[in-house]
């Protein structure tokens, strides 16, 4: 059996099956606990599992981080939330100098298995500050592995995979795919880390997304569709582990790859991806590989503004044709 | 500089001569580790950087004689001598400063990144401020899991200044957890003296009551009122009595770091603090108190000769393959960042 939930359901069904699980499963986070979230991801966690385990935080981003490390060096699985992944530049020497390095400075004495999960992305008009997609940040830093579910299923299997994970896991949900749908089975859901998806098959050309991207890239390849050219769409769910062998085999069949990022234009995965095709599928292509990319600017509130500078289903539509004539 | 006490009416009379000469015992060892990372530096075995805690050893020692095994120290780049008296071997330590493949971290960790998990010595934090949230949290996590830990996390006068440090002891407060914060004031926080960049007097102690915390100062360079401090504020935590805040004056007898000589402080200031130097203070008071000079010099004989051996056998030790560049980035062992 399969029902349809909500992106924002899956956060909490995911954190449920996993704290029913193992006692060592803890979670924190700003108005996390009573309020539920301010995104409702966590509503009825506190119910169901107690103060103790699912607790509200001051705003204290670097206390939470910290907090969380510290626990899982002495026997927690903490779940730690930074409401919008703004904020983790509040609390980047936490994630990026203290939590992705301590495993190897201390050449493995210390097992930190953290995740923290956090709000990304743009759609809801917020602003620069309340709705950057930072998930290169994170790519950045070795030490660090980084998923980007697009589907609620994906954030039930993925989650799951992550808490179990002995790594540090930074889990950036999209704030605009909480209110979407998907199916989801019954029973526990657990995925792997490092394993992209292929939403979609067609032997023309690869589209590469991640997040909400990935349900732009799969209406612009039924777009296309309609009018004979097919697409395979790879959802590539994790930049780290980044899975080649799926994207390099989709690149090869098709020859022509697009990448489709929310990310401002420099240093985004994209380039990463980018680099990769080129230097492991190279004779393999029929052209260079495009990058479809938001602006290299912060985001802007207006509604307009926003939609304009993201890509969108006609902008990846439009790209692509062009490449075609 | 603090007044002086009277600091022998400070001995707890619960503690006895042996307890007290084992206490001179580690404050020796770590002043003569720090004595030969500074000579093995100078003779360019030590690499990168080093900052020593040469006058302030009473402190580490007063904590490390205070908790328990399983206890969790949580230090600073100033930290080879919190990591040592919790246990770590020595000759390990100086192979790690050396860059040797024997070292504590296998040579990835160096001078300001000491950790021996198995002493529950949790790691020297080089960046200001960062470990006193870690702290908070597994203090947080023996508390869930009614370990019975207490974590004692130390931290220089700069750190006073900074986020992380008001962060750390709002939630530590809040969520009454087992932990010590430990101010090692030294006066400087490296160049600049403390005093010249903070709005109250105490920089830590001052602070104390924004988080309902006591306000606790004390005489770092009184190793019988360091210990006295230590166990009442680690029996505190243990005993679910919630965090505690101490600050301990003290002051080191060199620069912040190997590159810094120290030149910025005035002479009669550094004379002054030199001659409470703990170490030779407490020696006498231990003779007054009925201690033998013989074991005492037995015991300055013995750390030598470790501390000695340790270099001889940092000296010989290999340095670490190549191969361990990619190694224990993550739990498989390795660190693959694709397939």
């Amino acid at each position: 059996m399969a029902e349809l939930i909500t992106y924002r359901e899956a956060v909490a069904r995911a954190l449920a099956q996993e704290m029913e699980r193992d006692e060592t499963v803890y979670f924190i986070g700003e108005d996390v606990a009573a309020a539920g979230g301010v995104f409702k991801t966590t509503t009825g966690l506190l119910e169901r599992f107690g103060p103790r385990r699912v607790r509200d935080t001051p705003i204290s981003e670097e206390a939470i981080i910290g907090a969380a490390m510290g626990a899982a060096m002495n026997g927690l699985r903490p779940v730690a939330e930074i409401m919008f992944s703004d904020f983790l530049a509040t609390c980047w020497d936490m994630v990026a100098n203290q939590v992705a390095k301590t495993r190897y400075m201390t050449d493995g004495q210390v097992e930190l298995p953290l995740v923290i999960r956090t709000a990304n992305g743009a759609g809801v008009r917020f602003g620069a500050q309340h709705s950057q997609s930072v998930e290169n940040w994170a790519m950045s830093v070795p030490g660090l592995k980084v998923v980007a579910p697009s589907t609620p299923r994906d954030v039930i299997e993925l989650m799951a995979a992550s808490i179990r994970d002995p790594d540090p896991v930074v889990f950036f949900e999209h704030k605009g795919l909480y209110p979407t749908k998907g199916p989801v089975p019954d029973g526990e859901l657990v995925g792997e880390l490092g394993k992209a998806a292929i939403v979609r098959s067609g032997a023309d050309l690869t589209i590469v997304a991640l997040a909400a991207m990935v349900p732009r890239a799969v209406a612009a390849a039924e777009d296309l569709a309609r009018r004979g050219v097919e697409a395979t769409v790879v959802d590539l769910r994790c930049l780290v582990p980044l899975d080649t062998r799926t994207l390099l085999a989709a690149c090869s069949r098709t020859g022509r790859v697009f990448t489709v990022e929310e990310n401002p234009r420099l240093c985004g995965w994209g380039a990463e991806v980018a680099s990769i095709v080129m230097e492991e599928a190279f004779f393999d292509l029929d052209q260079p590989v495009i990058r479809i990319t938001t602006d290299h600017i912060p985001l802007p509130s207006a509604d307009c503004l926003e939609d304009a500078t993201i890509p969108s289903v006609s902008r990846i539509t439009e790209v692509v044709e062009k490449t075609l004539d | 500089m603090p007044t002086s006490t009277d600091s022998e009416s400070r001995h707890d009379e619960t503690v006895d001569l042996d307890q007290r000469i084992d206490l001179y015992r580690m404050m020796v060892e770590a002043r003569v580790f720090e004595e030969m990372a500074y000579r093995m530096f100078v003779a360019g075995l030590v690499k990168g950087t080093s900052h020593l805690a040469i006058g302030q050893e009473a402190i580490a020692a007063a904590f490390a004689a205070a908790m328990r095994p399983g206890d969790l120290t949580f230090c600073t780049y100033r930290g080879h001598i919190h990591t040592l008296l919790r246990g770590a071997p020595p000759s390990r330590l100086m192979a790690e400063l050396f860059g040797r493949g024997s070292g504590i971290c296998g040579g990835k960790g160096g001078s300001m990144h000491l950790t021996d998990a198995s002493a529950g010595a949790m790691g020297s934090y080089a960046i200001v401020g960062a470990h006193m949230p870690i702290a908070v949290g597994a203090a947080w996590a023996a508390a869930e899991r009614g370990t019975g830990q207490a974590a004692v996390c130390f931290f220089g006068d700069g750190t006073t200044n900074i986020g992380a440090f008001h962060e750390a002891l709002n939630m530590a407060a809040v969520w009454s957890v087992p932990a010590v914060f430990v101010c090692e004031n030294n006066q400087y926080m490296e160049y600049t003296p403390i005093r010249s960049v903070t709005a109250v007097k105490n920089p830590a102690a001052d602070r104390a009551q924004s988080y309902g915390l006591d306000s606790v100062l004390v005489d770092g360079n009184d190793a019988d009122e360091m210990f006295h401090t230590a166990r009442s504020a680690v029996s505190k935590a243990r005993a679910g009595g919630g965090p505690s805040l101490i600050e301990a004056s003290t002051y080191r007898h060199g620069g912040h770091s190997r590159a810094d000589p120290g030149t910025y402080r005035p002479d009669d200031e550094v004379a002054d603090w030199k001659a409470r130097d703990p170490i030779p203070a407490y020696r006498e008071r231990l003779i007054a108190a009925g201690a033998e000079a013989r074991r005492l010099e037995a015991i300055e004989a013995a750390v030598d000769r470790t501390m000695h051996e340790a270099v001889e056998e940092a000296k010989a030790a290999p340095v670490p393959p190549t191969s361990a560049i990619g190694t224990n980035l993550w739990a498989d062992g390795g660190s693959a960042w694709r397939n």
